[in-house]
């Protein structure tokens, strides 16, 4: 066999278009997701039977089901219903483009909904005890307590749900999208060099791996910056977001 | 012995105080009336139901017979007197309980502005008083995991005076201290009773409950067995179940 490297540079830019298309598409259905999943991972937590099992059936489909399942249940499914045709929505339902969104939305709002409800379980007791002792209200204690706990806890799990996404995101292109893998496989209709072109796809997706682990170590930091103080720390080498002028002055 | 500060005023009082754990049945008809400025000291053995009661009285147990009034409001299932009283009672717990992912200063701002309103300035202004009152103001801006277990009790008792309670309890404030820290935390209380606030304390340390108590309580079973002022509860016990148990904590 010979090696083209020739290939490989030619067809770069068209790899990264589909690069782009790859992690937009990560970004948007994970922004769309996470906003799903914290309101479905508090009701999931609520110890009301009835608070708690629609999200229950909702994380249990999702989960229980193939992501191509879905993905192909949006696109190919919405479309048989003359109700969603005549719909407004249809302008957006009939483009493969959203119909992955919607589907990776309602995919990894499911698992970070889960990620999330371990996280708000695993906050000690104690800790919403003090809160309730102050007389903080529960809307009090979930704003400034129970979420930003559960996040700093859900966090580097949460990093590893946004890298399996990243590698789901893949299917799109079985739904004609031109994502990292969808451009990989039209070059190599057109090419026929698929050696080269899946190890240099293979290699973009390590690299926006490496972007994602990095942006969520830099997260683990900032949000549980508490963990990685020492006691021995000063006030002075504490961050300087930290501080407040008001105090300093004292 | 301590003069008491205890006015007329009824602060707490438990009627026919009744609670159940599924079948058993933790807390049988205590009775007990406080009054403002008094120091109640609360002791007896584990599972004798000691925590549980003051846990009822802030509302973090729910009881099932009998009524609680705390400063002529009465605990009910109306989430307004429950939150009502919360802001009264102040609550100091055996893990202290702090919010580790906020700094000292924001554990003790966070309750004052939110459930209090108090504008941020003010709110800050009140704890570093109070932080130095315990004696940490220089610890202020560190998290609380960078402190030591004593630190971090004083610290606890700073962010519950936060929210100006007139009355504060204490589950065991010092159970979970190295020997040589509980005298830092005792010295707060100590100093904190001798103001005049109203608390209920359970706690083994004897020592506190002869300097500072009014009345001391034994529980066992659910009950309160024994209660009395502490030069007669410790010199003069009446039930055989308190001299028992006074001769098992005071042989070393």
């Amino acid at each position: 066999m010979t090696w083209e490297w020739g290939v490989i540079w030619q067809y770069l830019p068209r790899l990264m278009d589909g690069a782009w298309l790859t992690m937009e598409l990560v970004l948007v259905s994970g922004l769309i997701g996470i906003t799903m999943a914290i309101p479905l991972s508090l009701m999931r937590a609520s110890s009301l039977p009835w608070v708690k099992v629609f999200p229950f059936i909702y994380i249990y489909f999702f989960r229980g089901t193939p992501l191509l399942v879905q993905i192909f249940l949006v696109y190919y499914g919405a479309s048989q219903f003359d109700a969603v045709r005549d719909s407004i929505l249809w302008p957006i339902l009939k483009q493969p483009y959203w119909c992955a969104i919607i589907a990776f939305s309602l995919n990894t709002a499911a698992y970070s909904a889960e990620l999330f409800r371990s996280a708000i379980q695993a906050i000690p007791v104690g800790e919403i005890e003090a809160a309730e002792a102050m007389g903080m209200s529960k809307s009090v204690q979930v704003q400034r307590i129970i979420l930003p706990r559960a996040f700093g806890i859900a966090l580097p799990a949460y990093g590893n749900e946004v890298i399996l996404m990243l590698k789901g995101s893949a299917l799109a292109s079985t739904i004609t999208l031109l994502d990292l893998t969808g451009m990989a496989r039209t070059i190599i209709a057109r090419t026929y060099t698929p050696l080269e072109m899946f190890l240099a796809a293979g290699m973009v997706y390590l690299a926006i791996s490496a972007v994602i682990i990095g942006l969520f170590r830099f997260m683990e930091y900032r949000f549980n910056r508490y963990q990685y103080y020492h006691h021995t720390d000063t006030p002075k080498n504490l961050d300087p977001l930290l501080r407040d002028p008001h105090i300093d002055q004292k | 012995m301590s003069h008491s500060q205890a006015t007329d005023k009824m602060m707490v009082e438990l009627r026919n105080l009744n609670k159940w754990y599924g079948e058993f049945h933790v807390l049988k008809n205590i009775n007990l009336e406080v009054k403002q400025g008094e120091k109640i000291v609360i002791c007896g053995p584990s599972g004798s139901g000691k925590s549980t009661m003051i846990r009822c009285i802030n509302h973090l147990e729910e009881h099932q017979k009998g009524d609680i009034i705390v400063n002529d409001i009465p605990l009910n299932e109306d989430i307004k007197n429950i939150e009502a009283i919360r802001k009264e009672v102040g609550m100091v717990f055996q893990h202290f309980n702090l919010f580790p992912h906020l700094t000292v200063l924001e554990n003790c701002v966070l309750a004052p502005i939110w459930v209090k309103k108090m504008p941020r300035k003010e709110a800050e202004a009140q704890a570093m008083e109070l932080l130095e009152r315990v004696k940490i103001p220089d610890q202020a801006l560190k998290y609380p995991g960078q402190l030591s277990g004593g630190q971090q009790q004083r610290v606890a008792i700073a962010r519950s005076l936060c929210m100006n309670p007139d009355v504060m309890l204490f589950d065991e404030p010092t159970s979970a201290l190295d020997p040589e820290m509980i005298k830092e935390v005792l010295d707060v209380m100590i100093e904190l009773a001798t103001e005049g606030m109203t608390m209920l304390c359970v706690t083994h340390e004897m020592g506190f409950a002869k300097t500072v108590a009014d009345r001391v309580i034994f529980m066992d079973g659910g009950q309160i067995v024994e209660e009395n002022e502490p030069h007669e509860f410790f010199n003069n016990p009446q039930h055989e179940r308190t001299q028992l148990f006074l001769s098992q904590i005071l042989q070393h």
